[in-house]
């Protein structure tokens, strides 16, 4: 068969939901699955996720995005994986059931055993090493937290009798045969949220592990983030699984952002905005964070810095769903058109903490200057502009790290859909911002770098001529005006620090 | 007369019941006052909230009506939704057929340009969101005009002419909207611009009801063969980017 007729599956295992898209030759989306897991809030602050429950989603999406398309096993040249981050599922390496639910990214129960890690050394004792400040965000004191928690279970894991993963860890081996020879595998970008492996070396740090108090039995082995892990025994027999990257990385590597400089911030449930800076391991002073941007093969990593706010999208849901003000997240935009600006309210949606640049996991959010003048079409104004002043607070905190100034942001995530919102950060950033032809970016780099991995795209220049130019908004925001928000908005910021007290 | 539709009459009674309000009623109560099975009633409850018809409160379970009744006639679906929910589709469209991808909806008898993908040849392009077109003369705005008889009749007799080819009279339009009703898409030939085509077909929402048109337009010489007619190849791209939205949007055929 011609090239054209294969197909590169991405499954995109979302915070929310999970996906599986099939792209073509042309890096063209060919047909879309998608699927919704349970969120589970047992108490304050927590958040977790079934991992059967995703796995056995990805077990009914993946027929069912072939069947769209017509296309059969067959025509899958690869599997390649982007998953949320951080959200860390330990299982029975026997039996294969999980020990409890998946611990999510957003959830803060470790920010006690963050303080107690932090009491000996600051919130920095471990960057050096693993370019990631202390934080309730990564995975490896999750482990440590369950590890703590469940009786027994830390007896169990140093006799090697219990694995932990992120999710492509926890597909890959139930794709691979699960309790019948798994593959347990991670590749270096989820690696590099663990807070346990030494970014430098790319591997697994003896003094992480012991700072954090993990046992290495546990740990998957790290690989490269596009190379054949092993091929698929369950949903598609013998179809190489061949690429996994957390979410954001990948979203780098479908923008095609493979030069040092190119950035793109990925605009969904939370937002991340990540730059390129090749080679070279930047160390940030502005609350970013040094992380992989990805590997092939056994070419050298590419390094990233990372701007990660932790509530944009979440702000539209919580408004449409504990509000009740809009009835779907696209609503937001009408309801924010009814009025001309934001009416002096400003909304800072510190629900747990604030991250990138201000690392403020005791701030708590609230909403400012309120007058009987403000309407709910304030609100929304308010909500959206929210996402746009924490996109320009982490763009300031890049130009400085970097010493280059941002000159386009690339955008992709289902926000980009809100045409206020992104006219509203080229306003603010003072910047274009240019959105792809394929949004679906995550999945895409997912797709690109399996392709890569077994020869279904020859090199990065060939995917870089799939890129084109979908939309662009130029800023056009009175510079007098965006001073005198931001200053607002900044002073609305400072309000947050210092709210909830932990250990209360 | 023809028979009746029964599930269409019990539909109507349990909206007549649940708007003589104020409070929201339950399926029990709702089945107890129509004399009818629980099961009948939760299937009539759980269709009507799929069209938005009724609502069910998150904490009781009880039902009231919904939103969608109370604009019944206006804004079907929120024109920010369908872009929301189409983008990915236009997208593929532009990807494809190599040409500028337009959503349009119906707005005061004119297409309102609701989403815009540019031509991906990386030329200089603005977005074009909140442009009102003439619907007489754009693919767009015809499609959206044959599955609307009211605005249709509303433009009235003598309409604005952009170039030679702009259909100006309700006698000229109203066969070239039969027609695209029979063939199931629309084109413009430099009918708003010399040199510029269109191609458009229409967007479907639940029951088939058109809420949007979905369409190309570009270089008359690309869209079109030697004859002016639109190429077949790239009708059939609209079309399937107009099915998949619909598809999207929960319309079944």
């Amino acid at each position: 068969m011609p090239v054209t007729d294969y197909y590169v599956l991405a499954i995109d295992q979302g915070t929310t939901s999970t996906r599986c898209i099939l792209f073509d030759h042309l890096g063209r989306l060919v047909s879309v699955a998608q699927r919704e897991h349970h969120q589970h809030y047992p108490h304050p602050g927590w958040v977790e996720h079934d991992a059967t429950e995703i796995w056995r989603n990805v077990r009914r999406l993946v027929p069912q995005a072939l069947a769209q398309a017509g296309a059969d096993a067959g025509q899958v040249a690869a599997i390649g994986i982007a998953n949320q981050r951080e959200t860390t599922v330990l299982w029975d390496r026997r039996t294969g059931v999980p020990v409890g639910r998946a611990v999510v990214w957003q959830d803060t129960r470790t920010d006690a055993l963050i303080e107690e890690l932090a009491a000996d050394g600051g919130h920095d004792r471990f960057i050096d090493r693993c370019g990631l400040p202390l934080a309730t965000y990564f995975a490896g004191p999750r482990i440590r937290w369950l590890l703590d928690a469940t009786p027994g279970l830390r007896a169990r894991a140093e006799r090697g009798e219990v694995l932990f993963g992120t999710m492509e860890t926890w597909l890959i081996w139930n794709l691979t045969g699960g309790p019948d020879g798994g593959t347990h595998v991670t590749d270096v970008t989820n690696a590099s949220r663990t807070m346990l492996m030494d970014i430098a070396t790319l591997e697994w740090s003896d003094e992480l592990l012991d700072g954090i108090g993990v046992p290495r039995a546990v740990l998957p082995e790290i690989r490269s983030s596009a190379e054949v892990y092993g091929k698929a025994s369950a949903v598609l027999p013998g179809v190489p699984i061949a690429a996994a990257l957390g979410d954001q990385q990948a979203a780098l590597f479908g923008q095609t952002c493979f030069a040092p400089g190119e950035a793109k911030c990925t605009y969904g449930t939370g937002s991340f905005l990540l730059l390129n800076t090749g080679p070279e391991i930047v160390r940030s002073s502005h609350g970013l964070l040094t992380t992989v941007g990805y590997k092939i093969g056994d070419d050298a990593p590419v390094y990233a810095l990372e701007g990660a706010i932790a509530i944009t999208g979440s702000l539209v849901q919580w408004f449409r769903d504990n509000l009740g003000l809009i009835n779907s997240a696209a609503e937001i935009e009408t309801l924010a058109l009814s009025v001309a600006d934001n009416g002096g309210v400003f909304i800072v949606p510190a629900f747990s903490g604030l991250f990138a640049p201000h690392w403020r996991s005791e701030a708590r959010g609230i909403i400012v200057g309120l007058t009987s003048y403000v309407t709910k079409g304030h609100l929304a104004r308010a909500v959206l502009e929210a996402t746009g002043w924490q996109t320009r607070e982490v763009v300031d905190a890049m130009n400085a790290d970097s010493g280059i100034a941002l000159t386009t942001l690339r955008v992709d995530g289902g926000m980009t859909a809100d045409n206020l919102l992104m006219q509203f950060v080229a306003d603010v950033l003072d910047v274009p911002v240019v959105r792809p032809m394929a949004l679906e970016t995550v999945s895409l780099g997912a797709a690109y770098a399996a392709g890569l991995a077994v020869g279904y795209w020859p090199d990065l220049e060939g995917l870089r001529r799939n890129w084109h130019r979908a939309g662009q908004w130029l800023p056009r925001m009175d510079p007098d005006l965006r001073a005198a928000e931001y200053e607002s908005w900044q002073r609305a910021v400072e309000r947050t620090f210092g709210w909830h007290r932990i250990g209360r | 007369m023809s028979k009746s539709i029964q599930s269409i009459e019990r539909a109507a009674a349990v909206l007549r019941l649940l708007a003589r309000g104020p409070g929201r009623l339950g399926v029990v109560e709702l089945a107890g006052a129509l004399g009818l099975p629980k099961g009948t009633v939760h299937g009539i409850l759980r269709t009507l909230t799929g069209v938005g018809f009724v609502e069910q409160d998150r904490g009781s379970g009880k039902y009231q009506l919904g939103a969608a009744l109370l604009h019944l006639g206006t804004s079907f679906l929120d024109v920010n939704e369908l872009r929301s929910r189409a983008i990915n589709w236009a997208d593929a469209l532009a990807s494809r057929s190599g040409e500028a991808v337009r959503i349009g909806t119906l707005l005061e008898g004119r297409a309102l340009v609701v989403h815009h993908v540019f031509r991906p040849d990386d030329s200089l392009q603005t977005v074009e969101i909140g442009q009102l077109l003439p619907a007489h003369a754009c693919a767009l705005g015809k499609v959206l005009l044959a599955y609307d008889r009211a605005a249709a009749t509303a433009l009235g007799r003598d309409l604005e002419r952009y170039t030679q080819r702009t259909l100006t009279t309700a006698a000229g339009l109203g066969p070239a909207l039969a027609q695209v009703r029979e063939r199931g898409w629309a084109a413009d030939v430099e009918e708003m611009t010399v040199g510029v085509a269109g191609v458009a077909a229409a967007i479907r929402g639940h029951g088939g009801l058109v809420v949007g048109s979905i369409g190309i337009s570009g270089a008359v010489d690309r869209l079109c063969d030697a004859g002016g007619t639109p190429r077949a190849g790239l009708v059939g791209q609209v079309q399937d980017a107009a099915r998949a939205v619909s598809r999207e949007l929960g319309h079944r055929w």
